[in-house]
Parts: C-alpha cells; sequence; structure tokens
C-alpha cells in the first residue's frame, strides 16, 4: 500500500524538469512559481510519508516499491523508507524548497541575481539536483543506489561551474573528479558483493549480515565502498574538493551540498557498508575512527586558520562529519544513533549557515571576516542574532540540535563494539572532546571578529586606494560613539537587515534545531529500531 | 555437386552489393545535377534499409543458425558441415549495428556532399563497399573470408578519406591510413598462415578443435594442448593485425591526423563501422577459434586494454580539436571495449563477449550522436575546435543538447544512463572474472575521461563570446542523423536490457 508515495516523490521534480525541457516558452514567465509549488508539492508528500508512516514498523522499510529494470543486470527499481532514510527525505525535500523559497521570493539581490542569470537552467537543475538526492535515500538495490548517487554530479557541477564565483571552474572540475573517482571506486565494491552474494537488494544483504562471504572479502568491499562514500562525506584526508566546491558554489548550491550531498555519503554507511558487511566494518573500524578523530581535530584547527565565512564553515563541516564517522565506527547502537542524529542536525544548522554567509556576502560583497569589520549585531541585528544562533548550534551547545549527535558519538566511543578495542576509542574519545573545545573555539573566535565588537567601516576598495596613494589616514576614527557607519551596497544605501523571504526560508530551520535540541527523543525513537536491526542486535 | 547457396541468408550484403553497382551505373548515366546527388543519396539509403530490413527479418525468422558456402560432410577431413558464412545471432547483432550506423552515416554523407566538391557516385559506391565488408565479416567463418571481409571494409575508406581532393590534410590522412592498413593487413596475414600452417585449415570451427585439443594438428606436434611458439606468434600477429584496426596501443597513433583529416562522415565510419568490423573479427578469431589457447591471449589483450584506454584519455586531454578529441575518446573507448574480452573464461565465456558486444552497441549509438553534431557545426566553422562550441545550447539547442547528452553518455554519468550501464556491464566481468586490477585501470580512466568530456560539455552551455551574425542554416539530413542516433541512446538508457537481449544470450549458435 501507498507505494506510489516513493515513486511520486521522484516523479514529480523529474516530471517538472522534463516538461521545462519540453515547453520552455509556455513556462518561462511563470518560472518562480513553478519551481516553487513542484519543490512545494515534493515537500507536501514528504510530508505526508513522515505523516503516514508506520512508527510501530520503523525498523522495516515501508511503502515499499519493487519491479525489475534490467534483469541482465538484476537491478531491480526497488525503493522505500525505514526510520533511517525519513528523517533524509524529509530534509532533502524541505532544504530544497527552502532554497526555492529563497531564490523565488527574493525581488532584490542574491535570488534575484541567481534567477536572472538562466532561470531555466537553474530551476531545471535544482530539480534534477532533487531527484538525484532523494532517489538515493529511497532506493533499496545497490546499483539502484549507485545511480541516483551518480545523478547528482551533473546537475552540481552545472551550478558551481555556472553560477559559481571566480575560481568555479577549478573547483568544479575538482568537485566532480574526486567524487566521480570515490563512486568508481564505490561500484567496484557493490559489483564486489553482487559478485560473491548474487543479490542486488539490500534488504536481503542486510538481512543476511554478510553471510555468504568471506572476512577477506568483505574488508575488500568495505575498504572499496568505504573510500567511494568517504570522499563524498568527505573524511580527512580526501576532503581536498570540499572547501573549493563550497567557496566557490552560489548559496544554494552550497546550502544542498551541505545539508544533503554530504549525507549521501554518511547515509551509505547506515544503508550498505556496515550492515551487509559487518566484519569488513569490524576489521576497517579503528582505523575509520582514527580518520574520523584525525578529521575532528584538523577541521577544527584549518577553522582557526581560515579569514573566507564560506571557507570556515565548509572545514567545520569536515569537523562535524568527522563526529558522524566516528559514531559510525563504534559499531554501537548508541554511535550509530548519535552518528545518524548528528547527520540531520548538520543539514539543518550547516544549511542555515550557508544561508546565512550568503546573506553576508551578498550584504557586503565580500566573505572575508576581517574586511567584514565587527559589529554585525549592531548594524545588521536580526542577521547577526541569527549567525550567533546557528554558530553556537553548530558549536554543540546543549538543547540545541549540535549537541545531541556529537554527545551521543562520543559516549559511543566510550564503550564501543565488542570487537573494538576499547583504549584506543577511549583516546578517540579524548581526542574527539577535544576537537569539540577547538569547535566551540573558532565558533567563538569568529562570532568575536563579526557579530561583536564595535562596528567599523569595513576595508572598502576605496578608502584602500586612498592609503595607497599616501593621502592622510582619516583623522577621526570611526569608532566614536554615533550612529554606525553603514555599509554602503552598490546602489548607495544601506544593506537592510533580514527579508521576508529570507526570514521565510531560514524560520523552518531555526525552529527545528531547536525542536531536536530540546526533544531528541523525537528523532532518536524514529532511528534506534532500525539501527538495532541494521547492526543485528535485535535479531 | 552443386553449391546450393542461401540467398536469403546472404541477402544483407547482396543487396548492398547491388545497390553499389547500381549508383555507379546511376551516376554515368543520370545527368550530373544538384538534383541528381540528392536522388543517389537516397538510393544509398533505400540500400541500406533493405539490406537492414533482411537483417530484422532473418532476426524475427528465429530458429536455427543459416548458413552457406558450406562443406558438405564426408567431403573434408572431419565429419561435420563446414561453413563460411554462418547468419547466427553474432552475426545479426553486428550486422544490425553497423547498417543502423550506415544509415547515419549515408545522412551525414548527404550533407557533406551538398558542398559538391566530392565526386557523389565514387562516394556512394565506395561507401556501399565498406558496408558490405562490415556486414559480411561478422558472418564469416574461415580465416580467408575473414581477411577478404576485414580488405573490403578498409580499401574503400582510404579512398574515402581522399576523397575531398586539393585538400593536403585529407591526402595526408589517407596516405597515413593506407600504409597503416597494408601493414596491418601484412602482420595478420602473415599470422593467418601460420595458424593454418598448424591447422592445416582455415574454417573457424576446426581451428577451434585443433587448437582446443580435440583434434590433432597436422602442421606441428601439439603436446598436451600447449602451443608451439609458431604458433604463440601466429596468435600474437593475429591480435596485432585486428589492434591495427580498432586503433588499439601500440597501433593506435594513426587516428588522430586520419580522422581529422578525413571528411567527418569518414570520421563517424571509422570510429563506429570500421571498429566494429574490427570487434567482431578479433571476437571470431580469439573467442570462435582461438579459446582453447586463451592463457596464451588473455594477458596480452588485457595490457592492451588497460594500455588502450590509458593511452586515449591521456591523448584527449590536451586536444583543443573536436574531430582529434573524439579521435583520441574513441581509442579509450576501444580500450573498454576489450577489457572484457580479457577475463573471457573457457567455460563460460560468452557472457564477457556480451559484455564487450553490449558496450560496442551502446557506444556506437553514442559517438555516432556526437560526430553528428561535430558534422552540423563543422558546417558552419571552418576550423572545428573546441572554442567553436562555445554557447552552442544557445545558438542551436537541439543540437547543443543532443551533443551533451552524447558526451555525458560517453563520459558515464547520468542522466547519460546508458554510457553508465556499459560501463556497469563491463566492470561487472571485470570483478566477477577476477581481474580486479584492469577494474581498477579502468576506474581511473573513466575519471580521465570525464575530465575532457565536462569541460566540452560545460563549454556547450558557456555564454558565446560574440554572437554570430550568419544567417542560421539547416541541415535536415544531419539534423535527422542526431534524430536518430540520440533516440537510441536514450531508449538504451531507459532500457538497457534492449541490448542485453540482443547480445548476452548465448553468442555464437
Amino acid at each position: 500500500m501507498m507505494g506510489w508515495l516513493p515513486v511520486a516523490l521522484l516523479a514529480v521534480p523529474l516530471v517538472g524538469a522534463l516538461l521545462l525541457l519540453l515547453a520552455p516558452h509556455a513556462l518561462r514567465p511563470r518560472l518562480r512559481a513553478y519551481g516553487l509549488v513542484l519543490s512545494g508539492v515534493t515537500l507536501a508528500l514528504a510530508v505526508l510519508m513522515v505523516a503516514v508512516f508506520d512508527y510501530a514498523g520503523a525498523a522495516r522499510p515501508q511503502f515499499e516499491v519493487d519491479q525489475p529494470w534490467i534483469a541482465g543486470l538484476g537491478l531491480r527499481f526497488h525503493l522505500g523508507v525505514d526510520g533511517i532514510s525519513l528523517p533524509l527525505v524529509a530534509l532533502t525535500a524541505l532544504l530544497t524548497f527552502l532554497c526555492f523559497v529563497y531564490l523565488c521570493w527574493g525581488r532584490e539581490r542574491a535570488g534575484e541575481q541567481l534567477m536572472r542569470a538562466r532561470p531555466r537552467a537553474l530551476v531545471f537543475t535544482l530539480l534534477v539536483l532533487e531527484v538525484g538526492m532523494i532517489g538515493t535515500f529511497l532506493a533499496l538495490d545497490l546499483l539502484l543506489f549507485f545511480v541516483f548517487f551518480e545523478v547528482v554530479l551533473i546537475p552540481m557541477y552545472f551550478l558551481i561551474a555556472i553560477w559559481g564565483g571566480e575560481g568555479r571552474g577549478a573547483a568544479s572540475a575538482k568537485f566532480i573528479l574526486y567524487t566521480l573517482l570515490g563512486s568508481v571506486v564505490m561500484l567496484l565494491g557493490l559489483l564486489l558483493v553482487w559478485a560473491q552474494t548474487g543479490t542486488l537488494d539490500i534488504e536481503a544483504l542486510a538481512a543476511a549480515h554478510g553471510a555468504g562471504m568471506a572476512r577477506s572479502v568483505q574488508i575488500l568491499a568495505f575498504v572499496a565502498i568505504g573510500v567511494g562514500l568517504a570522499v563524498k562525506t568527505p573524511m580527512w584526508p580526501l576532503h581536498t574538493w570540499l572547501p573549493d566546491a563550497h567557496t566557490e558554489a552560489p548559496t544554494v548550491g552550497s546550502v544542498l551540498l551541505a545539508g544533503v550531498l554530504l549525507k549521501m555519503g554518511t547515509y551509505g554507511f547506515a544503508r550498505i557498508a556496515i550492515p551487509i558487511l559487518p566484519d569488513g566494518a569490524a576489521a576497517v573500524a579503528p582505523w575509520l575512527g582514527a580518520l574520523a578523530v584525525v578529521g575532528i581535530v584538523y577541521g577544527a584547527l584549518a577553522c582557526l586558520a581560515q579569514r573566507d565565512l564560506k571557507r570556515m564553515i565548509a572545514y567545520s563541516s569536515v569537523g562535524h562529519m568527522g563526529f558522524v564517522l566516528l559514531g559510525f565506527a563504534t559499531l554501537t547502537p548508541v554511535g550509530v544513533n548519535g552518528a545518524l542524529f548528528a547527520n540531520v542536525a548538520h543539514g539543518l544548522i550547516t544549511g542555515l549557515l550557508f544561508f546565512l554567509a550568503g546573506a553576508v556576502k551578498d550584504r557586503y560583497h565580500t566573505a572575508d571576516m576581517p574586511s567584514l569589520g565587527g559589529g554585525m549585531l549592531a548594524t545588521l541585528p536580526r542577521l547577526g542574532s541569527l549567525l550567533t544562533f546557528a554558530s553556537i548550534a553548530s558549536l554543540g551547545l546543549p538543547g540545541l540540535a549540535g549537541f545531541w549527535g556529537e554527545m551521543l558519538a562520543l559516549f559511543g566511543a566510550f564503550q564501543p563494539a565488542n570487537v573494538l578495542p576499547r583504549p584506543l576509542f577511549l583516546t578517540y574519545m579524548v581526542i574527539g572532546g577535544l576537537g569539540a573545545v577547538l569547535t566551540a573555539a573558532y565558533f567563538l573566535v569568529m562570532l568575536s571578529r563579526v557579530t561583536h565588537g564595535r562596528p567599523q567601516r569595513p576595508a572598502r576598495p576605496a578608502a584602500r586606494v586612498l592609503q595607497e596613494v599616501g593621502g592622510p589616514p582619516p583623522a577621526v576614527p570611526d569608532d566614536v560613539a554615533g550612529p554606525p557607519p553603514a555599509v554602503l551596497d552598490d546602489v548607495g544605501r544601506p544593506p537592510g537587515d533580514v527579508r521576508t523571504h529570507e526570514l521565510l526560508a531560514w524560520t523552518p530551520l531555526v525552529v527545528l534545531i531547536l525542536l531536536f535540541g530540546l526533544w531528541p527523543g523525537l528523532l532518536l525513537s524514529l532511528t534506534t529500531p532500525a539501527v538495532l536491526t541494521l547492526l543485528g542486535v535485535a535479531s | 555437386m552443386i553449391q546450393q547457396i542461401d540467398y536469403f541468408a546472404i541477402a544483407p550484403p547482396l543487396v548492398l552489393a547491388l545497390t553499389a553497382g547500381l549508383v555507379l551505373l546511376l551516376d554515368a548515366f543520370l545527368p550530373a545535377r544538384p538534383r541528381t546527388r540528392g536522388a543517389l543519396g537516397f538510393v544509398t539509403l533505400a540500400g541500406v534499409l533493405v539490406s537492414l530490413g533482411f537483417v530484422v527479418a532473418q532476426a524475427a525468422g528465429g530458429g536455427t543458425p543459416r548458413s552457406t558456402f558450406c562443406v558438405p560432410p564426408g567431403l573434408a577431413d572431419p565429419a561435420t558441415a563446414q561453413c563460411s558464412f554462418v547468419a547466427d545471432r553474432f552475426t545479426l547483432v553486428f550486422a544490425g549495428m553497423v547498417l543502423a550506423a550506415a544509415v547515419v552515416v549515408v545522412l551525414l554523407s548527404m550533407t557533406e556532399l551538398a558542398g559538391g566538391g566530392i565526386p557523389v557516385g565514387e562516394w556512394y559506391f565506395l561507401l556501399l563497399c565498406t558496408f558490405v565488408g562490415a556486414v559480411t565479416l561478422p558472418a564469416s567463418r574461415d580465416l580467408i573470408m575473414l581477411v577478404v571481409a576485414l580488405e573490403l571494409v578498409s580499401l574503400p575508406v582510404f579512398a574515402l578519406t581522399a576523397l575531398k581532393r586539393y585538400d593536403g590534410r585529407s591526402s595526408e590522412a589517407a596516405v597515413k591510413l593506407f600504409v597503416v592498413s597494408v601493414v596491418s593487413t601484412a602482420v595478420m596475414l602473415y599470422g593467418v598462415s601460420l595458424l593454418y600452417g598448424i591447422a592445416g585449415t582455415v574454417f573457424l570451427s576446426r581451428l577451434e578443435e585443433v587448437f582446443g585439443g580435440q583434434a590433432e594438428a597436422p602442421g606441428v606436434a601439439l603436446v598436451q594442448g600447449d602451443l608451439p611458439a609458431v604458433g604463440t606468434v601466429g596468435v600474437v600477429l593475429v591480435v596485432a593485425g585486428f589492434a591495427f584496426k580498432i586503433a588499439a596501443v601500440p597501433f593506435h597513433a594513426w587516428a588522430a591526423d586520419v580522422y581529422q583529416g578525413a571528411p567527418v562522415p569518414v570520421a563517424a565510419l571509422l570510429s563506429v563501422v570500421s571498429k566494429a568490423a574490427g570487434f567482431a573479427g578479433l571476437i571470431l578469431v580469439l573467442v570462435a577459434a582461438l579459446s582453447g589457447q586463451a592463457a596464451t591471449w588473455i594477458p596480452i589483450v588485457a595490457v592492451l586494454a588497460a594500455l588502450t584506454m590509458t593511452a586515449g584519455n591521456l591523448l584527449a586531454l590536451r586536444q583543443r580539436s573536436a574531430v582529434r578529441l573524439l579521435a583520441w575518446s574513441s581509442v579509450a573507448q576501444s580500450g573498454y571495449i576489450l577489457a572484457p574480452l580479457a577475463v573471457t573464461v573457457t567455460a563460460d565465456g560468452v557472457t564477457a563477449v556480451g559484455a564487450s558486444m553490449a558496450y560496442l552497441v551502446i557506444y556506437a549509438a553514442m559517438n555516432l550522436g556526437a560526430f553528428a553534431v561535430v558534422m552540423l557545426v563543422s558546417k558552419t566553422t571552418t576550423r572545428n575546435e573546441l572554442d567553436d562550441y562555445r554557447g552552442l545550447v544557445f545558438r542551436r539547442p537541439v543540437a547543443g543538447l543532443a551533443l551533451a547528452f552524447c558526451l555525458i553518455c560517453l563520459a558515464g554519468l547520468p542522466p547519460g544512463l546508458a554510457g553508465l550501464f556499459a560501463k556497469v556491464f563491463v566492470f561487472r566481468e571485470l570483478v566477477e572474472g577476477g581481474s580486479g586490477w584492469l577494474a581498477l585501470v579502468m576506474a581511473a580512466n573513466t575519471v580521465i575521461g570525464l575530465y575532457y568530456y565536462a569541460v566540452w560539455t560545460a563549454r556547450l552551455f558557456a555564454p558565446a563570446a560574440e554572437r554570430d551574425a550568419a544567417p542560421r542554416r539547416t541541415f535536415p539530413a544531419t539534423g535527422s542523423a542526431i534524430g536518430l542516433a540520440v533516440a537510441v541512446a536514450v531508449l538504451f538508457s531507459v532500457a538497457p536490457q534492449l541490448v542485453l537481449d540482443a547480445t548476452a544470450l548465448s553468442a555464437f549458435g
């Protein structure tokens, strides 16, 4: 029953994108509304799915569709949703919709500029991207998962390459080559699993818990699949594509990249690598944990060194994903639950952070923190407070969504699975804890540089020219008491504070961050049964 | 005795050959007017379509494979009949693919010949002769017929390349192709004669028995099925001869110059029809005749495949000319097609060959689509460099999107699912066959390949530097060629099972 729901979730954006291709002229005047309505319908379907989901049976896939597609490959069109994928499907639909809200109701500035440059192509790209993202979370067939995993590459490439910043060419090429290399290696791992077991069905493979595969094969397959997923996640040292891609991508690209695309990598660990290859996971987990904590510390230290706001948030993703991977590496229900929670929380928080960074860049025409000056709380109080909120959520303040996932991941490392060496994981826990402190440090440093302090006139090109030609420095310091000198935008007006369309796009994220922070059980009760089944604890 | 000929079995090449003669006659007797050019094109197209119809009829007929030109049982040494021409599933798949590609090539020719610089009758005659060879070759089941058919594919192409008279590049390309091809033929003939000397027969089925150790070799003493050194030399020489035709490393150097110098339809012909013929011959010799000696040629083919895909991709990275890029990319694709042959294990080698054939069929569709768009662009720009494709999507949306789709297909990424699944077929055989290292080499190559395809695709969508004020000309023939190739590529993307059904079943028999 209700098998049409996952199909509809994919069909709505796909058909919408195809219509855009077939009837460009009829739709051109209504492009804003068109994208908004389609993603809205998709979100409505996702909400419907959340509403009718049977929470008592969260461990089993629901709304299943299972049709043969390519018999010669054993590829079946097998979709379904369980407690692990449901939050991610909803998150994807939500973030895509919010991106459209941000784009389509913005009568001025960023949204407008983006929509002015080839609006049809932008709507098309985002819709295809949505198909790939939702499909990845719905797929219950190894090759189908791989196909959807690949679907996102081309749209994301164009999103960066066409609408990106200055260095977009190199960043987009790096993104697509890096991730393709990962996914091809992953394909080899998936085919190895298939060659050994003769089935591509994720459900059946997960139920078998690695039966029929020798330990050596499992390790090989886990490493191959893990490398592919780790590039996407990204895990240190395979993360180097991420900062460039994030820095150059347009706001919506960054939001979707951080909010959803990175989750595809971690989701793969929970859906495929760990349940299907338990012996391989047990053998590789110490290494995975080691790379994860290196990622946590490395991400935090790299953040401390950044001047660019977007780049800093990008590196913070490396750290947060380190916590997620550490949670997976413990192979305990607590750790995996924490990882899945941190996953969703990171999607919400970093999505919001990138929206805010985009808004800042939009107003000041730079994301360079020293150039921004300080005192945003005084000049743009609402934007400043939202940035503060998102930052402290991201650094893991108890009571906000960022806290629980990382706490559970560290807690999992305190008592890892029996097959894993406990002293090693205790070390990881300590290092991870230090990393959490560093995370707090860089976010606070960022806040002190950007939102606090006295408002200064940011180093504007005009001022710099004046100094270069040897003109006298301004005799009167800017920071005397008085109305803060406003930054002027290109039309000569001071940049406005948060606008309605921005507020519309951001409020749901703020609300969800608060909700999951205050009531983590909401999400944990959903993932727990599925995690227990996947780890084979319940059986 | 009287040789019984099954005319239905040989109908496809026969129709093509008759059409070739007809075209030559019509060209001689019809008045030389522009309208004649079009008429000859349509006659050629009709001949190809009728031939394709016969192939489809044979495929639909099913039943036992038709064979003709046989030595009856009892006349020769073995007790079973041995036939030179067999129209089995393998033959029909290759013939169908070649003829479908031929339709596209003829359509492209119509645009190319509309300019008037090229003699029309000769062009279509030579083109049809090539098709006769390409259709006959997969049906050949003896070494002599194989060599003759392969020469029939190759010889007219030299002339076709040179038909763009007064063009220095074209003549140079023709000479290069001629020299390379003649050398490769000589090498292969030498190998063939060695094989004949060992086995005392030219029939592939008999060769299979001899080299598999089921029948005694009259030429040399075959100890425990081990091949004497002379046999190894023969196998290597035959493989080398075919490697020239498919532009495999180390016999790949001619590809770029010849593709660039030749008219675009001939480049398309070389990259699809001629290559398909080469692969058909290679598969026939290796799998149908020499599967008993797999231990000798599998390592050779594996190394050839790895080198070919790597060299092709690395050379393609630096190209600025569209045709040269496609030339090197098709060398790289040859490597992917070769790869499954390197895991053909004697017991059920058929499925691995099926992966090669499936890749070849899908490759034909996507590559022809790309060449058709290149043909279109070559009519409006003189140099046909990658920069000329900047903003193609805005100038000619359909052609631009078609080229983007074909390039993404060749790269093997969604939405070009056909190319993705083609690669999955090959990867599957490699992983199952235990050739993990070759799979890794191919994985790395897929990434290298993506770079130049992605750069070209991105250029299609980049804003054009200046708007060309030239009036838009339409080329209906090329337009329909693009439509045909892309429609097939889209069909294969949605239902790749069609390709698998055609190729994965028992290939021989």
